[in-house]
C-alpha cells in the first residue's frame, strides 16, 4: 500500500486534528457551563440550604468529581494549547499584513466574536483561575444542613458579591465568556466537519441564542445577590 | 457620449521577493464604466509606457472569470467588492468617480511576490500534485453512462469543481489559510466514482502538503467563502474534515 505510514505520528499536528481537537473540548467545556450555571441557579433561592446541599454533594462524589475535573482541566488546556497554534499559524503565515483590509461581508462570519476568540479567551482563563481561587479554593465556612456539617459555600459567595468591584469584573467577564460562545458553538461543530445547508444557519443562531442565556444567567447571580443578599 | 471616470489609484510597487514594496499614487483617467477593473489598469500601464516608467504588473489571462489567473486585494477585499465576481469580471461601473482604490498583492508567507501584484502560487499547484487527481486507464474513452453518478453528487461536485485556484481564499483568510481551496478539490473528488480509488490517500496527503507549505490553520471565519469568486462554501471544509477523519480511522487499522 501507500507509504501513509510516515504520516500517522504527526497526525496530531494536522491542521484538520488541531480543529477536531478545539471543537471537541470546546463542546466539552460548553456543556460543563451549561451545568455549571443550572447548578448555580440555586443561587436565586434565599435559602442557603438547597445550595450547600448541592455543593455538598457534588464533592461528596469523591474520586468521581475528581476524575470530571482533571477531564475538565485537561479540556481545557487542550483548548488553549491548539486554539493558539492555531492563531500562531496564521501570524506566520501573513507575516506582511494588508494596508486597508476590509471584510466581504457576508456569508462570511468575521465578527467582533470571531476575531477577538483569543481576547475573549484570555479574559476567560484569568477569569477562571481566579474565580477557582476565590470559591472552590477560597474559605471554608462550616454550617450543619440537615444534622450533617457541610462547607458554607453560600456564605462565600454572598460575600464575595457585596464587593461592587468584583461583581462589576464578574459581569464583564461574563460578557466576554457569552462573546467568545456566540461563535465558539457552531465553530465547534464545523471543526468537527458537521456542516448541512438547513441545520448550519439554525446552529449559528443557536449558538448566538445559548450564549445570551448563558451570560444573561451567570450575570443574573451577582446582581442578584448584590441587591438582594446584603438583606439576609 | 459616456461620461468618462477618473480614479486615484494606490498601487502596490515591489521591484521583487527580496526588495520591500510599497504603495504608489497613480491618476488613472479617461476610464470608461464599461472597462473592466483589469482593462483600467490596461490604460494606467499604457500611459506609464508612453512615459517611459514601468508599468504595473499583474497577472491575467481568460479575462471571462474562469482561468483562476487575475488576483489582488483591491480596496481591502480580494477580487473586489461584487461578490462572486473575479478582479477581472469587475467593471468600473461598480466605483464611484474620483474614488480612491488601494490595489495589493495577494498577501501571504506562501503567495511570495514575483513582482507588483503578481505573486507565486505554485504552493496551490504542489496541493493537487499531492493527491489532486484519478486514476484513469488508457485507451477509448468509456461509455458516458457505465460510470453512474447520482444527479446531486454531480452537481455537488460540479460546485466544488467550480474552483479556478485564484488564491483569493488564501488571501482572505486572516489565517492565510488553504483550507477552502485544499476542501475544494478533495470534496470535488470525493463526490464522485472516478476519485475513490485514491479518495483516502488524496485527503491525507493534500492535507500534509497544505499544512507543508505553511499555510495557516482555518478558524471558521468564512471570510473564504465570502471572496470566492466562484462562491465555494465553507461546506467543503467540513467535508474535508470529515475525510479526513475517515481516512486516518480506517487507516490506523
Amino acid at each position: 500500500m501507500i507509504s501513509v505510514k510516515s504520516s500517522t505520528p504527526s497526525v496530531l499536528k494536522t491542521s484538520i486534528i488541531k480543529k477536531v481537537i478545539t471543537g471537541l473540548t470546546g463542546l466539552g467545556l460548553f456543556i460543563f457551563i451549561i451545568f455549571h450555571l443550572l447548578g448555580n441557579l440555586l443561587l436565586f433561592n434565599e435559602d442557603p440550604a438547597p445550595y450547600n446541599k448541592y455543593s455538598h454533594t457534588l464533592v461528596s462524589l469523591g474520586w468521581i468529581l475528581i476524575a470530571l475535573e482533571l477531564g475538565l482541566l485537561a479540556f481545557f488546556i487542550l483548548h488553549i494549547i491548539y486554539a493558539i497554534s492555531i492563531r500562531l499559524s496564521g501570524k506566520k503565515a501573513r507575516p506582511v499584513g494588508y494596508y486597508k483590509l476590509k471584510s466581504a461581508g457576508k456569508p462570511g462570519r468575521k465578527t467582533i466574536a470571531s476575531t477577538n476568540m483569543l481576547i475573549t479567551g484570555v479574559v476567560i482563563l484569568v477569569f477562571t483561575v481566579l474565580h477557582l481561587k476565590t470559591f472552590k479554593f477560597g474559605p471554608e465556612y462550616k454550617t450543619v444542613v440537615d444534622g450533617i456539617e457541610m462547607r458554607d459555600l453560600h456564605r462565600l459567595v454572598v460575600e464575595v458579591f457585596q464587593k461592587p468591584g468584583y461583581v462589576i469584573w464578574y459581569v464583564a467577564a461574563m460578557i466576554f465568556l457569552g462573546y467568545h460562545l456566540s461563535f465558539g458553538f457552531w465553530s465547534a461543530f464545523q471543526s468537527l466537519g458537521i456542516h448541512h445547508p438547513r441545520w448550519t444557519p439554525a446552529l449559528y443562531t443557536l449558538g448566538y441564542v445559548l450564549a445570551i442565556l448563558l451570560a444573561a444567567g451567570y450575570i443574573g447571580i451577582p446582581i442578584w445577590i448584590y441587591f438582594m443578599g446584603g438583606t439576609q | 457620449m459616456q461620461k468618462k471616470m477618473t480614479f486615484n489609484l494606490l498601487v502596490w510597487r515591489q521591484a521583487n521577493a527580496e526588495s520591500p514594496g510599497k504603495l504608489v499614487p497613480y491618476t488613472a483617467k479617461d476610464i470608461s464604466p464599461d472597462m473592466s477593473f483589469l482593462e483600467m489598469l490596461d490604460v494606467v500601464n499604457e500611459d506609464l509606457l508612453k512615459r517611459g516608467e514601468d508599468p504595473i504588473e499583474f497577472d491575467s489571462d481568460c479575462r471571462e472569470g474562469i482561468c483562476g489567473s487575475c488576483g489582488m486585494v483591491i480596496n481591502g477585499i480580494a477580487h473586489g467588492p461584487l461578490r462572486a465576481t473575479a478582479a477581472c469580471q469587475l467593471h468600473m461601473r461598480h466605483f464611484k468617480d474620483g474614488d480612491t482604490i488601494t490595489i495589493e498583492p495577494f498577501r501571504a508567507s506562501t503567495f511570495p511576490i514575483i513582482k507588483d501584484l503578481v505573486v507565486n502560487r505554485s504552493a496551490l499547484d504542489r496541493i493537487i500534485a499531492a493527491g489532486g487527481y484519478i486514476s484513469v486507464n488508457v485507451g477509448g474513452a468509456p461509455d458516458a453512462n457505465t460510470i453512474l453518478v447520482p444527479k446531486e453528487n454531480a452537481d455537488r461536485a460540479m460546485d466544488s469543481a467550480s474552483c479556478i485556484a485564484c488564491g483569493a481564499c488564501v488571501a482572505a483568510c486572516p489565517n492565510a489559510s488553504a483550507a477552502l481551496f485544499t476542501a475544494a478539490k478533495i470534496t470535488h473528488l470525493a463526490l464522485l466514482p472516478q476519485g475513490h480509488p485514491e479518495r483516502k490517500r488524496r485527503v491525507i496527503r493534500m492535507v500534509q502538503q497544505m499544512d507543508a507549505e505553511g499555510f495557516g490553520d482555518c478558524s471558521n471565519y468564512a471570510e473564504c467563502e465570502a471572496v470566492c469568486p466562484k462562491s465555494i462554501s465553507i461546506s467543503n471544509i467540513a467535508k474535508m474534515r470529515r475525510e479526513y477523519l475517515k481516512a486516518i480511522l480506517d487507516l490506523s487499522k
